[in-house]
Parts: C-alpha cells; sequence; structure tokens
C-alpha cells in the first residue's frame, strides 16, 4: 500500500519527461530542457522510494506468506522474475544516465535513456499486474497435488499471462499512473505560475500535464465501464460488493449513488439510488438482472462496506478529475487558464486526490477478492508463513511502520526542498538566449535560492542550435 | 543439462554477479565513515551513484527467480529467516534512501545522520549476507514438512557469524580497490595504503574461514571426490587471491579488481559445489533437505522460465556494460552528484 504512493509517479512522470525531452529536440527551445531536468530531480527521489519500498514486497511473499508461495510459486513467481529480468534492468540501468548523465551523453543518448526508463516502468507494471490478475482470474494452469501440497502449475503460459482481466487491470493502472503525473505536475507548476516564479517553465509543464491529464481521466470513464462490465463475468462477488448489491431481484438492478451498506441487514441505507442504472451499465440493458451476494455463499463475501466505499469513492473522484481538466483545457484553449488565480489554487491542492483515487482502487481490486488470496483457489487465512510467529509479524510491522513513517516525511521534505529550489537555469553561451537568461537571473536572485555562478554549475550542455533563438 | 540444474547453475551466476557488482558498492558504504571530510564523502557516494541500483537488481532477480524455479526454497528460507530477511530489509532501505537524500541538504546533522545510515546499512547486509551463506553450509533445521523448525537464534551460530565477517572483509577490500580506480591525487594515495590494509585483514579472514570450513563443515568438500575437476577453480581462485597483492604493488588497478571479482566468483562457486544437489541442506535429516528436484517448479515453467531468461540475459550484460562504459573514468562532482 505504502509502496504504490510511488511507482504511479514513476510511471506516469517518466511518459511526461520523454515528451518534455522529445519537444526539447524538436525546438531546440531551453525551456524544455530546463522542465525535463526538474522533473528528472523530483522522478530521482521517487523512483529511490519507489526501490526500497519495492524489495520489501517482493521478499514479503517469502517472509510472510511462505504457504501462498509454495503454492502459487510456479505461476507467480514466473511473472515475477519475468518484471525483474526485462524492467528492473532496464529501468535502473538507463535511470543512470537520465539522471547523472545530462553533461555525458549527447541529447538525442539522453532521451532514448529516457524512452528506455519510461518503458521499463511500463514493462514493470505489465508484470506486476499479470501476477496480480492471475490472483483476480487465475487462467491457463492446474492444480498438482493434495491438500497441504496442492500447488497451481503452468499450463498455458500465455493463458496465464493474458488471463481474463489482465488486459483491462493493466489500462487502468497505466491510466492512473498518467492521471496522477499529470495533476502531480499541474499541482506544481500551477503553484510556480501563483507565486510569478519560472512561468514559462511552468506554463509549458502546466499545458502538457493539462493535455495528457483531459485524455486521461476520459479515458478512464471508458476503460472503468468495460471493465465493470467484464467483471460482472469473472468476479461476480466482487462487482456485488462494489454497488453492495445484497439481492439478485428480478428485473432491474438499481445503481447506488451513494449510501451506507448495511451486511447484517443487508441493505443500503442513507442511499440514493437510480433505478436500472447497473443493468444498463454492465448489460446496455435496463431490464436485465445484476447477480447479487445472495448468489455468493456467505463465506465468500467480501467485506461490503469497505468495497462499496472506495469504490465509489474512486469514481466520485474519477468524475472530479474530468469536470476539472475539462474546464482546465477550454480556459487554456480560450487562453485565459493562467489568469483564473482560483482555478490554479484548485490545481495546486487537489495533489492528494489522484493519490487518494490510486490507493483506493488497490483497495478495491484487493478486498473485493477477499477472502481469496487467490480467486477460488486459496484464502488468504489459508497463505500465511507457518514458520513465522505472530510475534515476528507484529515485530516487522511496528519496524515497518515507523521507518516508512520516517521516510515518508523525509521524502516529503527533500520534495519540498526541491520544489521550493525550483528548475535550474540552462547556461547557454552568451548572448543566445538573453532574454530567457534575465528573468531566470533576476528570479533567481529575487529568491535567493542560489546564484548562477555557483560552483556546481555544469558546464554548458551541448545546445549548438540555441543561437536562433 | 536437465533443467533444474540449469536452474541452479544460472542462480549461481546470478548470486555471483550480485555479489561481485553490489560487492564493490556495499564496500564503500562499509569504509564510507573512514574519510572525515565532506567533499571525500561526497565522492565515495557519487562513484557507485550511477551504478548502485543496478547492480541491486541482481539480488531482486535472485529472488524473483528462485522465487520461479525453486519455490519451495523461497518459502522456507525466507519464512525462516524472518527476522534476518527483515533486518536486511531494514538495512538495504537505509542505505538506498541515504544515498538519496544525503546531499539534499546542507546541515551537518542531517548529512552526519545519513552518512552513518549509509554506512551501517551496508556494512549490516554485507554482514547478513554472510551470516545466510555461513547458515546454509552447516546446513539447517528443516522438517519433513520443508518448513523451518528453529529459532533466529539459532541461526547465529559461530561459523555463520564468521562467515559474516569474512563477507565484510571481502567487500571493503573489493570497495577499497573499486575506490582506488575512480579517485584521484591525494585521496587516491591515502587508498593505497587502504589496499594493504583492507588485504591484509580479508588474507587473514579467508584462511581463518577456510581451516575452519575444512575442519568443521563437512558439506563443503562432499562433491570433490566424485568431481575431481573442482580442484581446477581451488587453483584459480588461489591465483587470484595472490595477484590482488602483485597488482596493488606493481600499481595496475584494474587488474586487482578484476582478481578480487575473481575471488568473489571462485567463493560463491565453492558455496555452490558445496550445497548441490541441495538448495537448503537439512540439519536433522539430510532425506528432508530440499534439492533441485523436490523443491522446483514444474519442468514447463522451469523451461519457459529458461527461455525468458535466454532472451532477457543478453540485453541486460548489454546495456549494463554500456551503463558502466558511460560513466567510465574519476569521479567528478558535478552539478547533478548526490
Amino acid at each position: 500500500m505504502f509502496h504504490y504512493l510511488f511507482p504511479p509517479l514513476t510511471i506516469g512522470l517518466g511518459g511526461l519527461i520523454v515528451s518534455l525531452e522529445a519537444l526539447f529536440l524538436k525546438t531546440r527551445d531551453p525551456q524544455y530542457e530546463i522542465a525535463a531536468k526538474f522533473w528528472t530531480k523530483i522522478f530521482a527521489v521517487n523512483f529511490a522510494m519507489g526501490v526500497a519500498t519495492g524489495i520489501v514486497m517482493e521478499f514479503q511473499f517469502g517472509t510472510n506468506w511462505a504457504t501462498y508461495s509454495r503454492f502459487v510459486g510456479d505461476v507467480f513467481g514466473s511473472a515475477l522474475a519475468a518484471e525483474g529480468i526485462f524492467a528492473f534492468f532496464l529501468e535502473s540501468g538507463f535511470l543512470a544516465v537520465l539522471v547523472f548523465g545530462w553533461d555525458k551523453v549527447s541529447p538525442k543518448t539522453h532521451f532514448f535513456a529516457a524512452c528506455m526508463v519510461a518503458l521499463g516502468a511500463v514493462f514493470s507494471s505489465i508484470w506486476i499486474v499479470v501476477a496480480n490478475s492471475w490472483q483476480q482470474t487465475p487462467a491457463g494452469f492446474h492444480i498438482v497435488g493434495q491438500g497441504a501440497a496442492a500447488r497451481a502449475e503452468i499450463t498455458d503460459f500465455w493463458a496465464m499471462v493474458f488471463n481474463p482481466s489482465t488486459v483491462h487491470r493493466l489500462l487502468h493502472v497505466l491510466i492512473g499512473s498518467y492521471l496522477l503525473a499529470a495533476f502531480f505536475v499541474m499541482s506544481i507548476s500551477a503553484w510556480y505560475i501563483l507565486k510569478g516564479r519560472s512561468v514559462d517553465f511552468a506554463r509549458k509543464s502546466f499545458t502538457a500535464a493539462l493535455v495528457l491529464g483531459t485524455i486521461m481521466s476520459l479515458a478512464a470513464l471508458a476503460q472503468g465501464d468495460l471493465q465493470a462490465k467484464k467483471l460482472a463475468q469473472t468476479q461476480p462477488a466482487k462487482l456485488a460488493a462494489m454497488e453492495a448489491l445484497f439481492k439478485t431481484g428480478t428485473g432491474s438492478t438499481p445503481l447506488y449513488i451513494f449510501g451506507s451498506p448495511d451486511e447484517s441487514e443487508q441493505r443500503v441505507t442513507h442511499g440514493l439510488a437510480i433505478p436500472g442504472l447497473l443493468s444498463f451499465l454492465v448489460y446496455n440493458n435496463f431490464r436485465q438482472p445484476v447477480a447479487g451476494l445472495d448468489q455468493i455463499p456467505r463465506q465468500d463475501w467480501p467485506p461490503v462496506g469497505l468495497s462499496f466505499q472506495s469504490f465509489h469513492i474512486m469514481v466520485g473522484l474519477g468524475i472530479l478529475f474530468i469536470a476539472l481538466t475539462l474546464v482546465g483545457s477550454v480556459l487554456r484553449w480560450r487562453g485565459t487558464l493562467f489568469e483564473k488565480r482560483w482555478l490554479l489554487w484548485v490545481f495546486v491542492v487537489c495533489i492528494p486526490l489522484p493519490y487518494l483515487a490510486n490507493q483506493l482502487g488497490w483497495v478495491t481490486a484487493e478486498v473485493g477478492r477477499q477472502p481469496w488470496i487467490v480467486y477460488g483457489l486459496l484464502r488468504t487465512s489459508d497463505a500465511l508463513s507457518k514458520a513465522v510467529v505472530a510475534s515476528q509479524t507484529l515485530g516487522s510491522i511496528v519496524m515497518f511502520i515507523l521507518i516508512y513513517a520516517l521516510l515518508f516525511a523525509v521524502w516529503l521534505v527533500v520534495l519540498h526542498d526541491k520544489i521550493r529550489h525550483g528548475p535550474d537555469a540552462v547556461i547557454t553561451p552568451a548572448g543566445t538566449t538573453a532574454h530567457g537568461l534575465a528573468e531566470l537571473a533576476g528570479l533567481r536572485a529575487g529568491t535567493g535560492a542560489g546564484s548562477l555562478t555557483h560552483p556546481d554549475q555544469p558546464e554548458s550542455p551541448q545546445n549548438p542550435q540555441s543561437g536562433k533563438q | 543439462m536437465d533443467l533444474n540444474l540449469f536452474w541452479f547453475v544460472l542462480l549461481g551466476v546470478l548470486l555471483a554477479g550480485y555479489a561481485i557488482l553490489d560487492g564493490f558498492d556495499l564496500g564503500v558504504g562499509i569504509l564510507h565513515l573512514f574519510v572525515r571530510n565532506d567533499e571525500e564523502r561526497r565522492i565515495f557516494m557519487n562513484s557507485i551513484g550511477p551504478v548502485w541500483d543496478g547492480n541491486e537488481v541482481w539480488l531482486v532477480t535472485f529472488g524473483g527467480a528462485m522465487f520461479a524455479a525453486f519455490p519451495e526454497v523461497y518459502a522456507t528460507v525466507f519464512s525462516g529467516f524472518y527476522t534476518a530477511f527483515m533486518a536486511l530489509l531494514f538495512a538495504l532501505i537505509s542505505r538506498a534512501v541515504s544515498m538519496e537524500f544525503r546531499s539534499k541538504r546542507e546541515s551537518r546533522a542531517w548529512r552526519s545522520f545519513w552518512d552513518v545510515s549509509f554506512s551501517a546499512g551496508s556494512t549490516l547486509a554485507t554482514f547478513l549476507f554472510g551470516v545466510a551463506v555461513g547458515n546454509a553450509m552447516q546446513g539447517m533445521p528443516i522438517g519433513p514438512d520443508k518448513e523451518f523448525r528453529g529459532t533466529t537464534l539459532d541461526l547465529l551460530r559461530p561459523y555463520p557469524l564468521l562467515i559474516g565477517v569474512l563477507a565484510v572483509a571481502t567487500f571493503a577490500m573489493h570497495g577499497t580497490l573499486y575506490l582506488y580506480l575512480k579517485t584521484e591525487g591525494e585521496l587516491q594515495r591515502r587508498l593505497h595504503r587502504w589496499m594493504w590494509r583492507s588485504f591484509g585483514f580479508f588474507l587473514i579472514v579467508y584462511l581463518f574461514a577456510t581451516i575452519y570450513t575444512l575442519a568443521e563443515v563437512p558439506l563443503a568438500t562432499r562433491n570433490f571426490q566424485n568431481h575431481p575437476w573442482v580442484w581446477l577453480v581451488v587453483g584459480l581462485n588461489i591465483l587470484a587471491v595472490a595477484n590482488i597483492p602483485r597488482a596493488i604493488f606493481k600499481d595496475r588497478p584494474l587488474y586487482g579488481f578484476v582478481s578480487s571479482s575473481a575471488t568473489i566468483a571462485a567463493l560463491t562457486f565453492f558455496f555452490g559445489v558445496a550445497l548441490f544437489p541441495d538448495l537448503v541442506y537439512s540439519s536433522l535429516n539430510p532425506d528432508w533437505s530440499l534439492n533441485v528436484y523436490n523443491a522446483a517448479s514444474s519442468q514447463k515453467t522451469l523451461a519457459i522460465m529458461r527461455n525468458i531468461a535466454f532472451m532477457g540475459i543478453p540485453f541486460v550484460l548489454a546495456y549494463t556494460a554500456a551503463i558502466f562504459w558511460v560513466f567510465r573514468g574519476k569521479v567528478k562532482l558535478g552539478h547533478f552528484s548526490y
């Protein structure tokens, strides 16, 4: 859970850095290079956190979920190993060039490295989603052995990889990641614009992110609808819990916009329902009933309240993102966006919301699968390590809570520093971008955040065409 | 070569790759507090800055490959070593974030805190790797159900502790040789003296550990009789160790670094030879050991994974080499450094 604070930004920001560098190569406008460098620094801090917490995730399967690991190693382990070989090496290798290589390689090579890092992040999400989707909708395997020795073995690798939910869930994760990165960048850029610092850089970043954010929030709507339709076939218990649908009924099924599900009474209180809408969303038909929890044995129910609320808040946030990005886009198109200070402030303070939406998405996915760890095959309570005693687990949980709290605080402090420090000016040969330099120099002097003659300043990057400006 | 054997060898290769590559950056971490001033500490950190996370991926891939190929081993070892693994994770996280955070602020207290955390994390991680290897060599209390039957304290026997010290000594030497390659001027001259000291420390621990192993660990030599060619590697190992002081004396640091890499590869090889055909040797009853057959995934999975490995490894080697090439030469502190 804590781990997933970081990878979506890595995935999304990777894509954004690639586009900024592409724009730089195309236009040779140094502002794009400044922007790419700035976001790369943020990216690096975030990446380190992702790696550190990701190693924990990988080992945890063995330490805490040993029985699970024995059961699924044949299948699940393959996806993890593939992730290591295909994704992590690519990502971490080229990250070195991306972060440390600005003055060591040509801009084109650097662009290539940025592409590779972004690609690595996507590969990584592919294999992780494959592994997790297999837990949701197992396919391409058979069970060998009896009782405690039973385990799943691959029979068809591609059926395992492309199990019924992989593609939908992968798209959903990627869309969520790009949306998060877009809002992250918009938030910080809007703040710079409001403070009147590095305005040119901030506007360019904001616009790039706004385009991405608008596309992604609309895509999330369309794709989410398809995903729910699929879910009705593959995991009816999860869908029923997400919608707090206790009884199947005979005719059309209503959709609760909000409400408070009561598991013992098996009904939703304080809710607002739209008749027939769920039938329509699932089957494109207002009359066909959607299967409810009454079709599922009671001991196989997921926690209804949590599934319902996390799913509904996520969808509500998604609709909010659509509204915000559409308003933003219209105003940007008219050219008045950057004068609407109140709207910029909304973008600044919005930043926790996409994080929340991403987290709630995982809560919905994982809670909705309960009580199974592998849907229909292995119960979560049976999956724990046998050689580990409760006190050890407790100790490690306490330790990780402490460490993660500390790390999170430090991450915020460092990020805050980076943001306050702002982007660095690119030193170009004298007299070329006098206008941009003067502006930046003024800003730097104004904020007192270092000087252009800082001893650490790099040598001029190769920028042969900047003289054009 | 059957698939199970192939995966045993491949895991060995991944482990050796990890030990050689992350070995030097852990070594740099072990040595970190021995330099006093801020600039030299930054040089130390930046000498490994661009490569350490790539190096650590070898460990992640080793873990993933073990999960895929030998899930029983992965489950038994990781749950059995629970507390030790938590400490290892703690150590690895500390050093990773320390590097990232340390130079982000000017404050002395801030920097000292992350310096200590970086060095302590590196040392502890190295030591625990050694302890794990020592335990594997001596065998572990594994029951007939493939579950670990001991407590964390059972893992802290004298022999594993000694191997832990050996790991620290080896990586410290390896790290010194690496730093000598990456530095210049007065700092490099000081490192020249460090190379002799760290080699001396390594040699003492190494000889002691070898004698202890031959005397007390029956597993170590059990395969030597059936496979006499292993003696060849013994010979190569002795040559590699002997080459290190020669390279230091002749002032050919790259040669010395390659020799210490070969030494680490040879030690990993002996570890594999000692274990084979088991991965986890049961000290309660040898029949309960987890070996390459009873702990493996299905043949189909092993075959799929072999194909994936064959597809991926050329790429991995190509860009690992490319990265080291881009960042060759002496460390220069610049604008993009830690």
